[in-house]
């Protein structure tokens, strides 16, 4: 993880299309600059985050649906639940599953686990549309590959 | 048995905390109700789950933007209960 970059997913250790769900990994940093300030004296990983981090969960389950031709936006959060608080060092679960997948739209559930205890959890609405630009969708491929989601060749042809 | 427009109806009013009774075939939903294009999400899923369709709302949307169709044929109730029992006629033709 690096928070400052919102790169918020190590590593997806998982996917299953036909189920529509992922699993990912991450760890949180020991150092942030985020932690001079969320709290000074008492590092923790701010909330927003750990929803970002379901969401872009989530998100990548939906891009490797779409097979990197469609990026989902979040545009939603509801039941959103931060249930113990997450700090330096610590190694998250996160996992996703589309609940529906409409015209334009997906419905998601998302959570977080720590070493099997329940982090966080919600329910996330995403628009999905095509890349805006070329250049963006070039890079959601780069990304993609960097935290080892399958490419979209590979998608393609699963 | 209710209609396809009172399901409609309620799932709007639920979703939307609207009145029902202030909920009418004749009701546009983003004019008249005011539901804007994000709870309208939550109401298409709704409408999607309940009657086992995928509702085309970027067709739809496609359509209205490129003057080839009336947000009326999509958004007053009675005409969007149409469209749904067509949805729900051709996937079981």
């Amino acid at each position: 993880m690096r928070l400052e970059y919102f790169l918020l997913i190590d590593r997806v250790a998982s996917l299953d299309l036909s189920a529509r769900t992922i699993r990912c990994e991450a760890t949180v940093p020991q150092e942030s600059t985020v932690f001079e300030g969320h709290f000074p004296g008492y590092p923790l990983m701010p909330g927003v985050l750990l929803i970002e981090c379901m969401a872009q969960t989530a998100g990548w389950m939906l891009v490797a649906t779409h097979k990197f031709q469609r990026m989902p936006f979040l545009a939603a959060v509801k039941e959103a639940k931060l249930r113990t608080f997450v700090g330096p060092g610590q190694k998250l679960v996160a996992e996703a599953k589309v609940v529906h997948e409409g015209s334009g739209y997906a419905m998601t559930e998302a959570s977080i686990t720590s070493d099997g205890k329940p982090i966080c959890d919600a329910a996330i609405t995403f628009r999905v549309t095509e890349f805006p630009n070329p250049a963006f969708a070039v890079e959601m491929r780069k990304r993609a590959e960097a935290i080892g989601l399958p490419s979209s060749e590979a998608l393609a042809n699963g | 048995m209710s209609t396809t427009f009172d399901t409609i109806a309620n799932i709007i009013a639920e979703t939307c905390d609207i009145p029902r009774d202030s909920i009418k075939p004749e009701s546009h939903a983003i004019n008249d109700l005011g539901i804007d294009s994000l709870d309208f999400l939550d109401i298409a899923f709704a409408i999607d789950k309940a009657f086992g369709i995928k509702m085309p709302l970027e067709q739809w949307t496609q359509e209205v933007n490129e003057g080839k169709a009336t947000t009326e044929q999509y958004f007053v109730l009675k005409n969007l209960s149409d469209r749904v029992d067509e949805l729900v006629a051709a996937k079981g033709a």
